[in-house]
This record gives C-alpha cells, sequence and structure tokens, in this order.
C-alpha cells in the first residue's frame, strides 16, 4: 500500500504530471476538441466523470477479483473501461438528450482514451487505495480539463494572426504544447 | 474500395500513410518514450509484435465475428497480445520493461493498431494483412526511432548510448524531457510542410513553363 497523502497525490496528477502535458496521455482529444474553450471544457468535465467510476471500478477488481489472476490484468480493465462508456452513454441519453447531443462522436471514442485506460493501470502499479484513487482520479481530470482549456483559449486567439502556411495544424499545435509543457514544468518544486 | 497491389499494401504504412507523421496516430506511445533510441526500438519491437499478430489473428477470423460486437472483438485480440508482449519482455528484457512501464499495457489503447483491424484486416486476406501490418509497424518503427535519434543526441550528446561530442558538449535537456517531445513532433512536421510546399511551388513552376 503506498502512503502518499492525498494532497501530494492531487496537486501531483493535477499540475506536476499532469496527464497531457508531462506524460502524454489522453492526446487524441487534445488535439481533436481542442479548437474552441466551450467544446474543451465539456470534455474535460465529461472526462472528469469516466475517470473517477474507471478508478471505481479499477479498486474493485483490483481488491476482489485480480488478486489471484494478475495476468488478466490489462484485459479486463479494457473490458471494464468499455463498458463503463458504454453505460454512461446510455445513461446521459436517457436523463439528458441535450447533454448526449453536445457531446457527440467525443462520448464513445473515450474507450481509446490512453487517459483513462492509463489512470487504471497508474492506479494498480502505484498500489492507491480506494480514497487515493478518487483523489488520483479527481485529479487528473481536472488536470486534463486545465490542459484542454488552455490549449483551447491559445488556439482561438492565434486563429486570427498570421501564421506562415507551413505552420498551420499540427504542426502549430505541437509547438504550443510543448511551450505549455515548458510552463507547466515550473510547478515541478512544487511537492 | 480502390484496388491496391500487396506491395502498395506493404509500401504505403512505412512513408506515404506513415502513421505517426501522417496520419497522427499512436501519439502517446511516440511522444512519451522516445527520450532514447534504446526505448524507441523496444516500444515499437512490442507494438510490431501485437499488430502483426492481431492482423493475422483478425484477418483469419473474420468470418465468425459478428459485425455488431467487432470493435469489442478487435480491443480483446490486442489486449491478448499486449499481455504476451508484456509478459515476454517482463521476462527477456526485464531493464527495458522497468523503463517503459505501464506504456506498454498502453498499446491497447494505441489507436494506429485498432484502426489497422477495422480499416484493413477487417476486409482483406490473412497475406494482404499480415502485409499491411508489417508496412505499418515498420512506418511506426521509423518515426520513433527518428525521434528518439533527436532527442538523444540532442538531449544527452549520445546515440545509442555512445558518446557523440565529447565531453565539452553541453545537453539540451529540455529535448528529454516532455517538452522537448512536443517540439521535436512539432518541428519534424513543420520540416515535413515544408517540403511538401516547395514541391508545389516546383510542379506548379514547371506546369507553367512547359504548357
Amino acid at each position: 500500500m503506498n502512503d502518499q497523502t492525498l494532497f501530494s497525490i492531487f496537486f501531483s496528477a493535477m499540475v506536476v504530471n499532469n496527464f497531457t502535458l508531462a506524460m502524454f496521455l489522453g492526446l487524441c482529444p487534445f488535439m481533436g476538441v481542442s479548437a474552441r474553450v466551450e467544446t474543451a471544457l465539456r470534455m474535460g468535465l465529461a472526462n472528469i466523470f469516466v475517470l473517477v467510476l474507471t478508478s471505481l471500478s479499477a479498486w474493485v477488481l483490483n481488491t476482489f477479483i485480480l488478486e489471484s489472476v494478475p495476468y488478466l490484468r490489462i484485459i479486463s480493465f479494457i473490458i471494464v473501461v468499455a463498458s463503463l462508456v458504454q453505460i454512461v452513454e446510455m445513461a446521459v441519453k436517457k436523463l439528458s438528450p441535450t447533454l448526449f447531443r453536445q457531446l457527440g462522436i467525443f462520448l464513445p471514442l473515450m474507450t481509446t482514451n490512453c487517459a483513462i485506460f492509463g489512470l487504471a493501470i497508474f492506479q494498480t502499479n502505484r498500489g492507491y487505495g480506494f480514497f487515493q484513487g478518487l483523489t488520483f482520479a479527481v485529479g487528473a481530470g481536472l488536470g486534463l480539463t486545465l490542459a484542454l482549456v488552455l490549449m483551447a483559449s491559445i488556439r482561438e486567439s492565434v486563429e486570427f494572426s498570421d501564421v506562415p502556411e507551413i505552420a498551420k495544424g499540427t504542426g502549430l499545435v505541437l509547438i504550443i504544447a510543448g511551450t505549455l509543457s515548458m510552463a507547466f514544468m515550473g510547478f515541478a518544486g512544487l511537492l | 474500395m480502390r484496388k491496391t497491389t500487396p506491395s502498395q499494401d506493404f509500401i504505403r504504412g512505412i512513408w506515404n500513410e506513415n502513421p505517426v507523421l501522417i496520419q497522427m496516430l499512436g501519439l502517446c506511445p511516440a511522444l512519451a518514450v522516445t527520450n532514447s533510441v534504446k526505448n524507441a526500438l523496444a516500444m515499437s519491437a512490442a507494438t510490431f509484435f501485437v499488430i502483426c499478430c492481431s492482423s493475422v489473428l483478425v484477418s483469419s477470423c473474420k468470418r465468425f465475428i459478428p459485425n455488431e460486437v467487432r470493435i469489442s472483438a478487435y480491443i480483446l485480440v490486442i489486449a491478448t497480445f499486449v499481455t504476451l508482449a508484456d509478459m515476454l519482455l517482463q521476462a527477456y528484457a526485464p531493464v527495458q520493461h522497468k523503463e517503459l512501464g505501464a506504456f506498454i499495457a498502453l498499446i491497447v489503447v494505441n489507436c494506429m493498431i485498432l484502426g489497422r483491424q477495422e480499416a484493413f484486416s477487417a476486409k482483406n486476406n490473412v497475406y494482404r494483412s499480415l502485409l499491411d501490418a508489417i508496412g505499418t509497424g515498420i512506418g511506426f518503427t521509423i518515426a520513433l526511432v527518428m525521434m528518439g535519434g533527436f532527442r538523444e543526441i540532442l538531449g544527452t550528446g549520445s546515440f545509442l548510448e555512445y558518446s557523440l561530442f565529447g565531453a565539452n558538449f553541453e545537453p539540451w535537456v529540455i529535448m528529454v524531457l516532455p517538452a522537448g517531445g512536443f517540439l521535436t513532433l512539432g518541428f519534424i512536421l513543420l520540416a515535413m510542410g515544408f517540403v511538401e510546399q516547395r514541391k508545389k511551388t516546383k510542379t506548379t513552376l514547371t506546369a507553367e513553363q512547359s504548357p
């Protein structure tokens, strides 16, 4: 069992080891959904929700089932993530059709989002307990949202500036991400 | 679907539709483990193994997989081979396995592999699917080793741990840190955009000169 304090887990996951900018997890939505601040924010919030659910189910699996069959870990985690996303999708569709329309394709795409699967794996590797896992999930989710919103606001302002022809598109996004990542390195001394 | 010859299936993934540099798939591993050439090679080898095995299995079993659950079936096949790759690396290259850590398990969610199953192996025979998988695997390896090379040479002044510039070289530490990954891929893309643009102007110029 890991004995890190909840506070340090939270801040480590949110800013110091930010999932997107320091560990390269969840890059697909980071590139794809970061053109508008509003969509980025919604995507981030949906991510927090799924991350918390994943953390809970990973804890249940680890404590009660995987103890005796550790080699089934990857397979069982991916099944859990896939079915979880499916359930969330159905629930959202039933409870709030408006939100369902707004999220569109990004809801089902969460199955192959490395941030979600990565959370389950990292949580297991570090031996987090129940509350530690929950804190880790919320911190990581907030970190993802922060990175997405920052990126989206930068991209919104860059849109109207005069960028060289060759830099339009992904190249520019990656260089902005590099700069953001450098800025986040400033948090390294925090813990 | 347009007809392609087997050699086109093979070559396509290597350069024209390079998974990382052109299609922007599988970026997570491409950025996360390329801080040295050695890690990049270990990661590409594991991915190569997984994509070849899953392509063969998916294309040979495509008749038995119902259309409605095909994505889950592909993911299960991929997860099985990732578990195998994880165990093999742990047994034969424990040092690399420790260094790559959770990123081996993360091969499961590499969109490149699932993308090849859905786009190619599900519709073609075993031989063509294997060729396609090998091509994509080689393309992935080229991209990873290229990035690993840039980052290791600039970030530590060595290549495959052999020192290149002697003791007086001041390493650019930023290149082996996460920010360096984003910057390296960004600059590679800019360079490719530049070459592409040059080619385009050249063709329009020749077209104007010889009417």
